[in-house]
């Protein structure tokens, strides 16, 4: 038990330290002062941010509505907001595209009608990372809602409360450890995001071309950026399991 | 009358059908066994439940289920003490006392003060910045008095105020609502489950067993003329039914009684258990009532015990520990059994 314990530690362990041992930690800088890596380095955080947002704005709602309203298709509802969590997410972008591309279903009118593009720019990373990372900032809040006692809300109507005023400053606090967790998933979930992004949005150097994608990119040309810009998210991924540990893995 | 209800509220299993007057300035005390709707009662009356029925405060109606009038909670003029006060966990102490002024509008400054106030008046004033999770128990119930109060309601609802205060803390806390319940102006309705605190706040008493009224009167009234068993229980009588022709009742089970007042027709009958004199053989002279009883089980408390007579007259008889270790009684014994006429409390079923 013990030994084939460590083997599967050993097999986790082993591909970071191959990024490790084989970092250019010498060069480090240079590589990350490079055009290309600072280029991917911005559009990922700032795409990967306003996704975030955009799942707090657009999540937060949601899991209200599956934690609190009552009607016929919930268990439906929740199930198409928990798919992109195990669609493949290439499919996820194949799907998206059909939806909102050039030709697709709703997008051929936001060209015609509005003038809005979504492949080859930004905002459709942006709507790529969102789609991806929506259902874990909703299962999260819900969970949080699901626990949290309506009671509260009760004595806050008693006090003379609106049920918006009783959600702004009774609710939503309560509810804030959950939001910072979901949304820092969600974040982690969109920074990383690879498939559904490339196939949606493309793979423009400094339009569309996000960190996962360039290490990709770069994989074919020289393995040194692809190396640091995967130390990179590396160290994010390793920051937000420290900065959730409370949270995702409580002590024994 | 100051608050006037008729409400009927299914819910669970529970069907709750009451009817309630308190006037302004009266505590009404609705007294019941866990289960017997107490909760849902305060919740419908704050609008937090939906009803069928009509509840009108000082002549304005706040619903009215036929003419289709329902305020919503949160217009009420309802001050709430839930049993659990339910103090919001992320604000102060402060914040919480004026979370009402500031929910209906008053400024920032205007509400601090009004919660400063407040808070000095159940004598807090120095918590004002502390967490409610920084609090006893008999202060977080002052602090949710305070908040409920810092909206100056005309009807204040309390359910169970000291059902979660240890028993060292109740005595204390109780004296203390007790004054603030009397300062403050408007009409006073609180449930429990304890006859102790049912007798030490209620001006009047309302019992309700299953979701419905079984007894409603002054305090006195109820401790001497207990209409059910629950109630029976609670004051610590024997009540037994029966029909009375005269000063004869006839019980139940078949006992015959003679009581000093006179009836007729059905009659309930309560016992004191210390009224009840316990013998090892027939006791001579004047007792009227006397029969023949197997003891069933004892409790032995700390200066008394309780002994559990069966037929004909399933009672509790209590005698002191030195008069049972003059009877040598053990469960399964015969004893003579007595008690006076004078102490046959008769009245009308």
């Amino acid at each position: 038990m013990l030994a084939a314990g460590g083997l599967a530690a050993t097999f986790l362990a082993l591909p970071l330290l191959g990024l490790l041992v084989r970092a250019p930690w010498g060069a480090l800088g240079s590589h990350l002062a490079s055009a290309e890596v600072r280029s991917a380095l911005g559009l990922s955080l700032v795409c990967s941010l306003t996704a975030t947002l955009v799942c707090l704005v657009l999540g937060v709602p949601l899991a209200w509505v599956l934690a609190r309203a009552e009607f016929p298709g919930r268990g439906l509802l929740r199930g198409v907001a928990t798919l992109p969590l195990v669609l493949p997410p290439v499919v996820g972008g194949v799907a998206l595209l059909l939806a909102l591309g050039r030709l697709g279903l709703v997008g051929r009118w936001l060209e015609s009608l509005f003038g809005v593009r979504l492949f080859g720019t930004p905002a459709g990373v942006v709507i790529a990372e969102a789609f991806v990372a929506l259902p874990l900032l909703v299962l999260t809040v819900e969970g949080a809602l699901r626990a949290f006692d309506r009671r509260y809300e009760d004595a806050a109507a008693t006090l003379g409360a609106s049920r918006w005023y009783a959600f702004r400053r009774v609710t939503l606090p309560a509810l804030a450890p959950s939001l910072v967790a979901g949304g820092v998933l969600a974040w982690a979930r969109a920074l990383g995001e690879f498939g559904a992004t490339i196939t949606f949005a493309g793979n423009l150097p400094g339009r569309t071309q996000t960190v996962p994608i360039a290490v990709y990119v770069e994989l074919q040309k020289g393995i040194e950026d692809a190396i640091v810009l995967s130390l990179v998210l590396v160290a994010v991924s390793l920051a937000v399991l420290v900065g959730l540990r409370d949270r995702w893995f409580p002590a024994p | 009358m100051s608050l006037s209800a008729s409400i009927e509220v299914r819910l669970d299993g529970l069907h709750l059908d009451v009817r309630l007057g308190v006037s302004t300035g009266e505590t009404l005390v609705v007294l019941g066994p866990n289960g017997a709707g107490k909760t849902t009662l305060l919740r419908s009356l704050a609008g937090l439940l939906p009803l069928r029925g009509r509840v009108v405060l000082d002549g304005e109606t706040l619903e009215d289920s036929a003419a289709g009038v329902r305020v919503p909670t949160e217009r009420r003029p309802i001050g709430f003490v839930f049993q659990d006060y339910l103090l919001f966990p992320r604000m102060s102490v402060e914040d919480n006392v004026a979370f009402g002024l500031r929910a209906r509008g008053a400024g920032r400054e205007t509400s601090r003060r009004e919660a400063r106030a407040w808070l000095e008046r159940v004598g807090l004033g120095d918590k004002a910045a502390a967490r409610p999770s920084a609090l006893s128990g008999g202060q977080a119930q002052r602090v949710a008095l305070a908040r409920a109060l810092a909206i100056s309601p005309r009807l204040l609802l309390l359910d169970e105020p000291l059902a979660a205060l240890d028993a060292g803390a109740r005595g204390e806390v109780r004296r203390e609502l007790r004054r603030h319940l009397s300062s403050f102006p408007g009409t006073r309705l609180l449930v429990t489950h304890d006859p102790v605190e049912a007798v030490a706040l209620g001006d009047r008493l309302v019992v309700i067993e299953h979701g419905r009224v079984v007894q409603e009167g002054a305090p006195e009234e109820l401790g001497r003329r207990p209409r059910s068993p629950y109630v029976a229980t609670l004051v610590g009588l024997n009540l037994a039914r029966g029909r009375a022709d005269g000063d004869v009742v006839e019980l139940a089970s078949g006992a015959v009684l003679t009581a000093a007042a006179r009836a007729k027709g059905d009659v309930l009958v309560a016992l004191p258990p210390r009224a009840i004199a316990l013998y090892r053989s027939r006791p001579e002279g004047s007792p009227r009532n006397v029969w023949r009883a197997r003891v069933e089980a004892l409790d032995v408390g700390r200066e008394s015990v309780r002994v559990h007579l069966g037929d004909p007259l399933p009672v509790v008889a209590e005698v002191t520990a030195a008069a049972l270790a003059d009877l040598e009684v053990r469960a399964g014994d015969e004893l003579w059994a007595s008690v006076k006429a004078s102490e046959v409390e008769l009245y009308p079923a």
